[in-house]
């Protein structure tokens, strides 16, 4: 498994004319293969198969909002509350989740299934509220769009 | 003229994603125009356009074509990196353009590769926009498939979240494989880029647009838009409107025609408040402004910029110092931590700001926000710093009475009824640098 990935982050380097320009794709496909997020394990291999030190993986990693140094559930709900959205009403649907996941933003829930957080723009302003679902936008989603989006979440 | 697009053209009445399609609405023709012609000459023909950035600073692409060393000046490649990380609040252009004429972008790209004798193209995309990296990669592929590319390299390179990646030096750093904080400048990258080469780095609108200057020609091209800013842009419409959206318009459209007429006015009949013009990071307007034409020069002889042409409108529900607070909630969560005066100002606004809208703030504070900005202004080594106070500068500017009210009366005027009320912020959760402790 690791014997594969460490094949691929090569591969994907090849094409830059810099090997470290890989970093990117190559946290991107560590955390993909470590349950969405980055353990130190997880480092070192985007580490060993970049020839660079962990600690500059590291620092890299924790720079970018979607590399997670934190395990995250199984789904990733995300909502923008930038300020078209907090227009159309942004925090109502913030507050439908809250009652529904039953964890305020920023948070897991208990059974590991959701993670909830609030994002800065993420250029559906024209079409707000934005909902971000495992990466798919929802727009827009209203407060009553709540119910039926985390029981679709629960089902799969 | 019929259609005064040169942008999207087609884009609403055509798959245009799909390669056969954009060929047989002409798509590629431009690039084997432009092949046909000698590198010098398609400078020419975009300098003459007067092409005008659009990702937000304006600036000619004919200029920054002109600084990069000519081939047989240079030593080792060029590079043309595309900054598709479109992240400023209230911009969605750059989206509209991936999904609906990928190929149209990549048209341009290839015509910018021939014009500074490129080896590669690098396209560098918000992390964010997934739906739009798949379309732009299997438009990417078809063209390759298709032999378009001849010579020339080009790569999707996708981020991973972060606003500062949109400013360019960020961008190239990030692209290298670094953090995404700001370079020195100079050198500039048409002579040290990517790689310390020579690198036109351009935003994907702008780069859409130069197939129609091939096509038209840079003298009609310059017959649209207005004299100091030719042609269409792609104005992103969002807020307080009854129709929001992405509408391609020449430059210099009113703000008036472009909110009630294109937008069709004032969601439920409410008063105008408020128009941010140009993004979130652009100075605030007032509805006695609305007479202002959209274009580079019009909107900053108003007092604001255009920026990335993305017009937030605010209905008269908003309270002003909440918006401020929220706004530069973003400037602190996405401040790079890099310059001193953008790393710890922001957070100071946040502090003041706060502390003003929970109705303890004295007058003191009032003068302290207005101080605060001007230490913050001009001293970073990017726009980013600027852009987090030309926002709250502005609010508080324009509407004073309403800030003073909020410190006369001891609490929001708005008593918790505010569209704006409670928004919470991602920089209520982290931030990208660890958070200092500064006392309010």
């Amino acid at each position: 498994m690791a014997d594969a990935r460490y094949d691929r982050i090569r591969k994907i380097a090849a094409k830059y004319p810099e090997r470290r320009s890989a970093m990117m794709p190559a946290l991107r496909l560590a955390q993909d293969a470590h349950g969405g997020w980055l353990p130190a394990e997880a480092l070192r291999e985007v580490a060993d198969a970049l020839d660079l030190a962990p600690a500059e993986v590291e620092a890299v990693a924790t720079f970018y909002d979607m590399f997670n140094l934190e395990p995250v559930g199984r789904h990733l709900v995300e909502v923008c509350t930038n300020l078209s959205c907090a227009l159309a009403g942004a925090k109502q649907v913030v507050d439908a989740l809250e009652i529904e996941l039953g964890i305020p933003p920023g948070e897991t829930s208990n059974d590991g299934e959701v993670t909830f957080r609030l994002i800065e723009c993420a250029g559906g302003c024209g079409y707000a509220p934005v909902v971000v679902v495992d990466h798919l936008y929802r727009e827009p989603t209203r407060p009553e769009d709540v119910p039926g989006l985390v029981e679709e979440l629960r089902g799969r | 003229m019929a259609a005064e697009l040169t942008v999207l053209t087609g884009a609403y009445d055509h798959d245009l994603t799909r390669l056969a399609e954009y060929r047989a609405v002409g798509g590629y023709r431009q690039l084997t125009r432009a092949r046909k012609m000698k590198p010098p000459a398609v400078i020419e023909e975009i300098s003459k356009a007067s092409l005008r950035g659009r990702g937000g600073a304006g600036f000619p692409m004919g200029r920054k074509l002109g600084l990069v060393p000519p081939a047989d000046k240079r030593q080792g490649p060029a590079y043309v990196v595309v900054n598709a990380d479109e992240s400023e609040p209230g911009a969605f252009k750059d989206r509209e353009i991936i999904r609906r004429v990928p190929h149209r972008l990549l048209e341009g790209c290839l015509i910018a590769a021939h014009a500074i004798q490129a080896e590669a193209v690098f396209i560098y995309i918000r992390g964010e926009y997934l739906a739009e990296a798949l379309v732009l990669e299997a438009a990417i592929d078809e063209a390759r498939l298709a032999g378009l590319f001849g010579q020339v390299k080009v790569l999707l390179h996708r981020g991973a979240g972060a606003y500062i990646c949109g400013e360019e030096s960020a961008l190239l750093e990030s692209l290298e494989g670094n953090r995404g904080q700001p370079r020195p400048r100079p050198p500039f990258p048409p002579v040290a880029g990517l790689y310390m080469q020579p690198t036109l780095i351009n935003n994907v609108q702008t780069v859409a647009s130069v197939p129609a200057i091939i096509e038209l020609g840079a003298e009609r091209y310059a017959q649209l838009g207005v004299a100091s800013a030719p042609g269409t842009v792609v104005y992103s419409l969002s807020g307080n409107v009854n129709r929001p959206g992405n509408y391609e318009l020449p430059l210099g459209v009113t703000l008036r025609e472009l909110v009630f007429e294109h937008g069709q006015g004032i969601a439920d009949g409410r008063a105008l408040k408020a128009i941010i013009p140009g993004g979130s990071s652009v100075p605030v307007f007032t509805p006695d402004q609305l007479d202002v034409q959209l274009d580079f020069d019009s909107v900053q002889a108003a007092g604001s910029y255009l920026g990335s042409a993305a017009v937030i409108v605010v209905d008269e529900r908003a309270c002003m110092v909440q918006l401020a607070l929220r706004a530069e909630k973003f400037y602190v969560h996405e401040s790079c931590g890099k310059c001193t005066p953008c790393r710890e100002g922001t957070r100071w606004l946040v502090r003041l700001l706060e502390k003003i809208e929970a109705g303890d703030g004295t007058q003191a504070d009032l003068d302290l926000v207005a101080e605060v900005c001007d230490r913050i202004e001009g001293k970073s080594l990017c726009a980013l710093g600027d852009f987090a106070v030309w926002c709250v500068g502005s609010y508080l500017e324009k509407f004073r009475d309403e800030f003073q009210r909020h410190v006369d009366e001891g609490r929001c005027p708005y008593g918790g009824e505010s569209s704006t009320e409670g928004v919470p912020a991602p920089s209520d959760q982290h931030t990208h640098t660890a958070m200092a402790q500064v006392p309010a």
